[in-house]
């Protein structure tokens, strides 16, 4: 083994952690034992695979194919635009049909351009790689798999990894593998860590190469021994010492990459910052088995498992699917809908959105499509005024004051609610499963974060168009300037001559010529009246006299 | 060779000295004031305040010949914006200088055009691009809604157009204001 590229000592595991305890929280059923203990399950290959071009955190996807093109699975699609971008692959073999918009998961319900491709059915690839040890790559060389293979955090948010891998350019102390499921029902990471523990301990490792962290720890929940027992005999079986594994109480949000740091450390990511701010990175699961696949087996990001529950579909369980396949063959996997189904939620129960439709492709960040009966998630009463009993406060693990924020959106005072740190919330909607008063504070807080992006977006607009008012202004000015600058130049020119009179004459005379010159020249040039037809020549005849008739009456008038 | 050099010399230094007095003449000693009721406004340089653009506008206003609820595009935010720099009442807009309405942009219908480069003189930002018997169109872009190629067009193929609701533009609604989003399914 070429370790010698980058020496890495592997740092001891430490056997015991002091466990720390993050602000509010809560303690909610987990309504995972539906799914978890069902192996995940292939879906059917779709007809259709519909890819937006925006799957992450960033700048779309720029699309590299056009209809009619054939793609095999893996082949680049769309590349990334800018840093904070990622690319798309095709899923598998088959043409690439239109790219146009079509409806996407989002609660807007609005639509995004897609690259739609039928599918047919052969799945070929391209070159088959070989496997490599990755010890053996350069550095960029890993990353740029890393980056090349489109990943994005799958935990939910997308961000792109290479991004947050940064690559080495910060030391890094701790590495965190976040295998805590970020909200009840959502079991597709204790899943794939079930079945995939050797993928996702040597994803692990190679994180570790690159970034070299003082330590390394894999967070899982307490009720996920199945999970744990995979990872540990794993970890033993490799005889891996750096990497431990850490577990945390069930409450949530713990799986929030802020709290999780907060539980594993104590420490806090400061306001608005980033885990990198204090020296620490944490990885979902899954991003860490598809980074295996990036790296080893070279493979792109293609599919993802969604856990598919909720007592609206017959049989919930996890599904593995290729990118772009329609939820709607998801729920038909899962055995259907119930007689008794009333919402479809993409995401878990406390921070999913409702959509309208299941006409919507599978995403990256797509972790879990949740249908519900009425009984399950009843549609919540109607809001009631605020009793400020600051049961929101107690709830809320970001530490802020939910009321405030409430109180300073609901009157548009926006700069307060900044103020107030807004931009720390993670929408965890704690604060409004807490709420007696039922408000949907959550929602105020979206509202409130998008409108200032909105006015943020408009200050940007409005700046560029005064700055290019203000050239055409300045440009318009030069101009004039510059002409008036020739005309007193020529009149200088001029009456520098003697006055005779005969040079100035010479010189209108020669104008004069100029002029003439100019107008044979570019009456040769006109071509389009030669090669006339009969007809035309008529028509052209029958202008001319009309002009002339109308001109001499006129004279005479 | 010798001639070509002196006219070259010549004419670099007749440009520097116009662009030297144009930076002197057109050096505005900038008024904070001005500028930070500038900053408020939309920058849609529409002229409906009856000023000849925004920056004119926010002059006016600073001097105490313009009132502050003359500018439709900026709508309410904007007057509010204003009454709250300069601790004045906000107001409702004058509707003698229009109505308030959602930003919207100009397309140019390219079959029509006959390139007469009109609106390219009209447009106070430069979002459209063309040239004298080319077809012209508009940079959407950069395109602020303001209007003013739209009579100069002896064609009239310049049309106004919504800005289509994109998901990066979109805004969650405030609760109460939502439609009741229900599954469709089967
Ligand atoms: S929990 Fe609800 S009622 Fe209580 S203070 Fe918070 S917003 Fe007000
Ligand atoms: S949604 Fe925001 S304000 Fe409410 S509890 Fe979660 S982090 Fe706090
Ligand atoms: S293109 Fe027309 S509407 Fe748009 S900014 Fe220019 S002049 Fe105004």
């Amino acid at each position: 083994m070429a370790e010698s590229a980058r020496s890495f000592t592997r740092p001891a595991a430490q056997p015991f952690r002091q466990l720390h305890r993050f602000h509010g929280g809560l303690k909610l059923p987990g309504h995972r034992e539906i799914t978890a203990a069902t192996p995940i399950r292939q879906a059917p290959m779709p007809a259709q695979l519909v890819l937006p071009l925006q799957q992450h955190i960033g700048e779309p996807a720029e699309c590299l194919v056009q209809p009619g093109d054939t793609v095999y699975r893996g082949q680049p699609i769309a590349r990334q635009v800018g840093d904070i971008s990622a690319g798309l692959h095709a899923p598998t073999s088959g043409t690439v049909l239109a790219i146009e918009d079509r409806p996407v998961a989002h609660p807007s319900g609005l639509q995004a351009a897609c690259i739609i491709i039928e599918t047919d059915g052969e799945d070929r690839g391209g070159k088959t790689a070989t496997r490599v040890d990755y010890h053996d790559l350069p550095l960029d060389e890993l990353c740029d798999r890393i980056r090349a293979a489109g990943i994005v955090g799958l935990g939910g948010a997308g961000f792109p990894t290479q991004v947050k891998l940064g690559c080495n350019a910060r030391p890094v102390k701790l590495l965190i593998i976040n295998a805590v499921e970020c909200e009840p029902y959502i079991a597709c990471d204790n899943r794939l860590v079930q079945e995939r523990a050797a993928e996702v301990i040597e994803g692990v490792r190679i994180l570790q190469y690159i970034v070299q962290p003082t330590e390394c720890i894999i967070a899982i929940e307490d009720g996920m021994s199945a999970a744990e027992s995979a990872l540990r005999a794993e970890l033993a079986r490799g005889n891996d010492t750096g990497i431990s594994l850490t577990r945390v109480p069930e409450i949530y949000p713990s799986g929030g990459e802020r709290q999780l740091i907060k539980v594993l450390t104590g420490e806090e990511v400061p306001s608005q910052g980033f885990p990198a701010d204090i020296g620490m990175i944490c990885q979902n699961v899954g991003t860490t088995a598809a980074v295996y696949n990036a790296v080893i087996k070279q493979q792109p990001l293609v599919s993802r498992i969604v856990t598919v529950t909720g007592e609206g579909v017959a049989q919930p369980q996890n599904i593995e699917a290729l990118i772009g396949t329609p939820v709607s063959q998801l729920i038909a996997a899962a055995g259907g809908y119930n007689a008794h189904v009333d919402r479809l939620l993409i995401g878990g129960p406390m921070m999913g959105y409702a959509v309208a439709n299941d006409d919507i492709p599978v995403t990256k960040t797509m972790n879990c499509i949740l249908a519900v009966t009425r009984d399950e998630m009843p549609a919540p009463p109607p809001a009631e005024p605020c009793i400020r009993c600051s049961k929101c406060t107690d709830a809320c693990p970001a530490d802020l004051l939910p009321q405030q924020l409430y109180w300073y959106t609901r009157s548009s005072n926006l700069d307060a609610a900044q103020d107030y740190n807004l931009f720390d919330c993670i929408e965890c909607g704690c604060c409004a499963y807490v709420c007696p008063s039922h408000i949907p504070l959550v929602q105020y807080y979206r509202h409130a974060k998008a409108e200032i992006w909105t006015r943020e977006q408009q200050t940007r607009a409005s700046d560029f168009a005064r700055q290019r008012h203000e050239a055409r202004l300045e440009r318009l000015e030069r101009i004039k300037q510059e002409r008036a600058a020739r005309m007193a130049k020529k009149k200088q020119a001029l009456a520098g001559e003697d006055d005779s009179g005969a040079s100035k004459k010479a010189a209108i005379q020669a104008a004069l010529d100029r002029v003439k010159r100019k107008k044979e020249q570019s009456h040769a040039t006109t071509k389009n009246t030669e090669n006339l037809t009969a007809e035309q020549q008529q028509l052209i005849d029958a202008a001319d006299k009309r002009r002339r008739e109308s001109s001499t009456q006129s004279a005479d008038d | 060779m010798l001639t070509a050099l002196l006219a070259l010399g010549v004419l670099a230094a007749l440009i520097g000295l116009v662009l030297g007095y144009a930076a002197i003449r057109f050096h505005v000693d900038s008024d904070p004031v001005v500028e930070q009721i500038d900053k408020l406004l939309p920058q849609t340089q529409c002229g409906q305040c009856t000023y000849a653009g925004c920056r004119p506008y926010a002059e006016a206003i600073a001097a105490g010949e313009a009132d502050i609820n003359q500018c439709p595009p900026g709508g309410e935010a904007t007057i509010n914006a204003l009454a709250d720099l300069l601790g004045r009442d906000p107001k409702p807009l004058n509707p003698e200088h229009g109505e308030h309405s959602e930003k919207t942009v100009v397309i140019i219908d390219e079959q029509v055009c006959i390139g007469c480069t009109l609106c390219i003189q009209a447009c106070p930002v430069d979002a459209i691009v063309g040239a004298a018997k080319q077809m012209h169109t508009v940079i959407r872009d950069e395109c602020t809604g303001c209007d003013l190629c739209i009579p100069p067009c002896p064609v009239e193929c310049i049309h106004i157009v919504p800005l289509q609701p994109r998901i990066g533009n979109w805004v969650w609604p405030q609760p109460g204001e939502q439609d009741d989003r229900q599954v469709v399914h089967g």
